[in-house]
């Protein structure tokens, strides 16, 4: 048996922070980035008698995100206990839900090499985040000790859990993404992973293709980015199939993603397995969710990414490319279709976001709210082009000022004097003297050397800074030749 | 009569009508304990200091002619597991011996806003969990009846205090009967009230599905009066119901000519003391008097209460109580890493008996254990839940004992657990069915005290205040008062 | 009869984070044994097709509104802690991760 004849099974369970004002069981602020413990109370600090209230925003998010990823919701549900002690969980118990998560059996659709693939969502469920605790060495092993933070103590989560539907790293990389996507849209979460507000925790195991039977799977944990799951999985991937090869033993364990090193590291196995006894929560009545208002958050949904990407496809008659690229952020999405509100050439405008709004994100690392731009900056710069008032290489400088100032591109245009010239006579004047000044770039074009023709025109937007009309100059100098 | 023999009902009166001031009665209150505490020890914190000021204010308040509260200037007692905001609550427990909570249970805030003054915290057993106020952590408290003997637990000091005159009337806990027995064993009126009646929080949980705070009372007017105060939705409890409770003293001298009274034979069985069940039936012969009908029935699953009881409880408590870890607050022994300090924390802060129920506890929710234990007994806890429900369709109130026995000797049953366990046989399905229970003093068995359980459906504490007063003012139970001795003396 | 192993008895005290003498080992297996062989007799109780009581109240759906309050300052939510640092409560060396 080979590497090629082994298949790899990975499942998900990713960890979202929702973005409600107070946490899930009490009144506290969920805010990132306060002073440690301000942000508590005696509740999310388990003081003596003190007891849960569910804030129904937690609960409407997890219908809203199962309703998303095609889940049933559940009629009953309720919460449960899971018992561990650790230093981060103040009651020795996080509410979580075990045996009647409120979303169950969905999927997320993804495009793998062109074709669609359905990861099958076993669950989303409730439940309350730990507390943060600082290491006062580099790290858990060698730090002497911690200190402890419970301003995230309670702060409500969903986790969703996948079916082991999963074939590969890359096919974790594009479920995550998408997962995002969709979750971005619900306006849920904000889903920034180095906040730890997106977590994601894998189980992967290795069998011969074609095999029905799982393998043994090991827990694969702190993948801290998009990036950090796709390494930790490629190498988990690799060391299983080698072990399985080599015809070791493959044990089931939690394993720990070694960003710096590159490679997963078994954790110490403790004796048993954990132990957690659930139980169901005594101090939080159980929930009867009316389906009346699970139709309502439905009808409330905005139109997701898969929806948006058909749409832009049919109504636009965008490339599949164009659409999945669009959509991948619902603020880029709303744009581009406010912009093709004001210009009624879909693909024009799907190229200038493709290739400028979307390539000046990125070099700036920011997000399309955090910029000044409008649809109406987009549209202009369009329009002055298409009118030849501005040459295209003049409208990715005009486009570029008004990406940092948000200032008007007609403005910036005339401001400057970047106004084409369409002048036939100045410019037949500046072809004659490009020409005088270049007899052996003349030769060469002469001897069939194409490229020629762009050095000359090259000396024309040069003499004119920019601003000739590049299909004047083309069509002049053909004539002339 | 003294002033610390008083009702709350007489001496509102007195109060109301400047006969006598709020601090008049806190003195005479808190010099009523400095007389029989060493005898009794029904206290573990005092707050007389607090106290006279509190009374002050109450004084002041109401020559200011301000409206004051229905418990304005009454001196009370609170069960050391209900958190009071700046004085120590220590669940009786070495663990919590310094803790000063940050906040104030719900009905310390319910009863500080109707005038009610702390005397002090009351010794109970450790986290509750015990029937003799034996597992506190700090000392044993005795019964008023006979210092030789138990009060009762686990809110042993609370009944006491209310016996002895220490405090006009108090507040414990039940989850198993620890308000109902004890208050049979210092004959005074004790009400557990239906789960969701009152709130639950800022009351460090035992069993969360069980617990309920409830009143110590001299007699039935004031146990009304009490709960009046503190009943009702709490939006810091989930648990507790929506609906408005009723001023419970419209039901007071409502007759009971015709009312429906069930004797379940499984309380009247083997196991129950001959004497006490001669009281009882004596008690209930009153009640037929008064014109009541009386029959008996049966609850065919109470053998299994005990069994169901022990397995829940013990459950929800290994959780709830593993946030006592020495981390955020308590008292935390040291270890060279985390895992140690729990350990010794909790080795070192609970006694004997909580590490056995936090045993049990565990044990019964461990895998594999959950389906044979936790889960069968939550069905059977169903079947308990059922009887009940069947016996209120043919009846308004259930009369039982409240204990199968008077109370017992300091150090009787202390090392032997499960005989302790069965020592609140009466009490314990009543909290499995979420029912109120009342227990009523009715009598004495060689001069000890016998109480006896009225029980209605949920949410009819009006149906138990009403027979009990019925029965009140037909005999004078509640009038007798034990003689405590102090060093020989004797202080009646 | 439930018989309690001491092999139980360590796991149960290590899941309750209790450390016991042998002492108390010897007389939790005891009492533990004796006390689950008295609740065992539950199991002659039929209770098929009998729910499960989480709760006596038929209570549901008890939530409230996603609305902020403050309640303690961190000086009150640290005043309880045995050992406190940089506005944080403070513990000894984490063997192991959860």
């Amino acid at each position: 048996m080979r590497k090629e004849d082994l298949e790899t099974v990975i499942g998900l369970e990713v960890h979202v922070e929702l973005s409600t004002e107070s946490k899930a069981f009490c009144r506290c602020s969920t805010a990132f980035g306060a002073e440690p413990n301000t942000q508590v109370c005696p509740v999310c600090l388990g003081l003596p008698g003190a007891l849960p209230v569910l804030n129904k925003r937690v609960l409407e998010y997890a219908i809203k995100t199962g309703l998303a990823l095609n889940c049933s919701i559940a009629s009953q549900s309720k919460f449960d206990r899971k018992n561990y002690f650790y230093p981060d969980l103040p009651k020795a118990y996080q509410i979580s839900q075990f045996d009647q998560p409120i979303a169950y059996d969905g999927y997320v659709d993804i495009t793998v090499d062109g074709q669609a693939r359905r990861i099958g969502v076993k669950r989303v469920h409730m439940e309350e985040d730990a507390g943060k605790l600082i290491h006062t060495g580099d790290d858990i092993a060698t730090a002497t000790s911690s200190l402890v933070d419970l301003n995230r103590a309670g702060v409500p989560l969903i986790e969703i859990v996948t079916e082991p539907d999963i074939r590969s790293p890359e096919e974790a990389r594009l479920y995550l993404t998408k997962l995002k996507t969709i979750i971005q849209y619900l306006g849920v979460s904000d889903c920034k992973m180095e906040e730890g507000s997106l977590r994601c925790d894998a189980n992967l195991s290795v069998r011969p293709r074609g095999s029905s039977k799982l393998g043994t799977k090991s827990e694969i944990k702190n993948m801290n980015s998009f990036r950090a799951v796709f390494r930790g999985l490629s190498f988990e991937e690799e060391r299983q199939k080698e072990a399985f090869l080599a015809g070791e033993e493959i044990v089931q364990e939690t394993r720990h993603w070694d960003e710096s090193r590159g490679i997963t590291v078994g954790m110490r196995s403790k004796e048993e397995a954990q132990d957690y006894r659930y139980f169901p929560d005594p101090d939080l009545p159980p929930l009867a969710i009316d389906p009346t208002w699970v139709e309502d958050i439905r009808a409330d949904l905005p139109e997701l990414p898969d929806v948006r990407v058909a749409r832009f496809i049919k109504e636009y008659g965008l490339p599949d490319y164009d659409a999945e690229v669009l959509t991948t952020s619902q603020r880029v999405a709303d744009f581009y279709d406010d912009c093709v509100r004001l210009h009624a050439d879909p693909k024009a405008v799907s190229n200038w976001i493709m290739s400028e709004v979307l390539r000046l994100l990125n070099a700036e690392g920011k997000e399309l709210e955090e910029t000044p731009l409008t649809p109406e900056h987009v549209t202009k710069v369009l329009k002055l082009m298409d009118e030849g008032v501005i040459s295209g290489r003049i409208a990715k400088d005009v486009f570029e000022e008004t990406f940092h100032t948000g200032r008007d591109p007609e403005e910036i245009v005339k401001e400057r004097g970047l106004v084409q010239i369409s002048d036939e006579d100045e410019l037949g004047r500046i072809v004659a003297e490009v020409l005088e000044a270049n007899p052996n770039v003349v030769e060469d074009y002469r001897n069939g050397k194409d490229k020629a023709l762009g050095y000359l025109i090259g000396q024309v937007m040069k003499a004119t800074r920019g601003k000739a009309n590049p299909q004047m100059v083309n069509r002049l100098f053909k004539e002339k030749l | 009569m003294e002033l610390w023999d008083l009702t709350v009902h007489e001496l509102s009166r007195l109060l109301a009508t400047g006969e006598v001031s709020a601090v008049e009665v806190t003195q005479a209150a808190l010099e009523r304990a400095q007389q029989v505490e060493p005898a009794v020890r029904a206290f573990v914190t005092s707050t007389a200091d607090q106290a006279v000021v509190e009374a002050n204010t109450v004084d002041a308040a109401r020559a200011r002619g301000e409206q004051v509260g229905p418990l304005a200037g009454i001196p009370m007692a609170l069960k050391d597991n209900i958190c009071t905001r700046g004085v120590r609550t220590t669940c009786c427990s070495r663990l919590l011996e310094k803790f000063a909570p940050s906040y104030d249970a719900t009905v310390v805030r319910r009863l500080q806003e109707a005038g009610a003054i702390l005397m002090g915290k009351t010794n109970m057993d450790e986290f509750a969990m015990g029937s003799s106020t034996e597992n506190s952590a700090f000392f044993p408290t005795h019964n008023p009846w006979d210092l030789e003997r138990v009060p009762g637990g686990s809110s042993g000091g609370s009944a006491a205090a209310v016996a002895a005159g220490e405090a006009v009337f108090s507040l414990g806990s039940d989850t198993g009967g620890s308000i109902r027995q004890p208050a049979a064993f210092c004959s005074v009126v004790g009400l557990k009230p239906s789960y969701g009646r009152v709130s639950r929080f800022g009351v460090t949980a035992f069993a969360s599905s069980l617990d309920q705070v409830g009143p110590f009372t001299k007699d039935v007017t004031d146990c009304a009066l009490v709960l009046n105060a503190i009943a009702g939705k709490d939006e810091l409890d989930p648990t507790s119901v929506v609906d408005t409770p009723p001023d419970y003293r419209q039901f007071l001298g409502k007759d009971i000519k015709g009312l429906r009274i069930g004797l379940p034979r499984e309380y009247f069985a083997e196991g129950i003391d001959d004497e006490v069940k001669e009281v009882i039936m004596k008690a209930v012969g009153v009640l037929e008097g008064l014109g009541a009908v009386v029959e008996e029935t049966s609850l065919p699953h109470t053998e299994y209460a005990p069994s169901v009881y022990y397995i829940l409880a013990p459950a929800e408590a290994s959780s709830n109580m593993g946030r006592l870890d020495g981390v955020r607050y308590g008292r935390r022994v040291e270890a060279p890493d985390v895992d140690t300090l729990y350990n010794r924390t909790r080795s070192q802060g609970f006694g004997a008996e909580v590490r056995r129920r936090l045993m049990i506890g565990t044990y019964a929710l461990s895998a594999g254990n959950y389906e044979v234990f936790y889960q069968k007994a939550q069905q059977v806890r169903t079947l308990i839940v059922r009887d009940f429900e069947q016996a209120f369709t043919q009846y308004d109130v259930l009369l039982t004992p409240t204990s199968p026995t008077t109370p017992f000797k300091i150090g009787e049953k202390i090392d032997d657990p499960l005989q302790m366990y069965l020592s609140d046989i009466c009490t314990i399905p009543v909290n499995l069915a979420g029912i109120p229970g009342l227990s009523l003093p009715c009598g004495f068995s060689q001069g000890l005290p016998v109480g006896m359980q009225l029980l209605a459906k949920p949410f009819a504490e009006s149906t138990l205040l009403q027979v009990a007063y019925a029965f009140e003012q037909n005999t004078d139970y509640h009038k007798q008062r034990p003689q405590v001795t102090v060093g020989g003396e004797s202080n009646a | 009869m439930v018989k309690i192993t001491d092999v139980e008895v360590e796991k149960i005290a290590r899941l309750s984070q209790l450390e016991l003498t042998s002492e108390e080992k010897r007389m939790f297996t005891q009492q533990l044994s004796d006390i689950l062989t008295f609740a065992q007799h539950l199991a002659q109780v039929n209770t098929d097709g009998v729910p499960p009581t989480i709760s006596v109240l038929d209570l549901v759906n008890v939530w409230r509104d996603d609305e902020v309050k403050e309640w303690l300052s961190r000086e009150e939510a640290l005043a309880e802690a045995a050992v406190v640092e940089d506005g944080c409560f403070k513990v000894p060396r984490i063997m192991d991760e959860e």
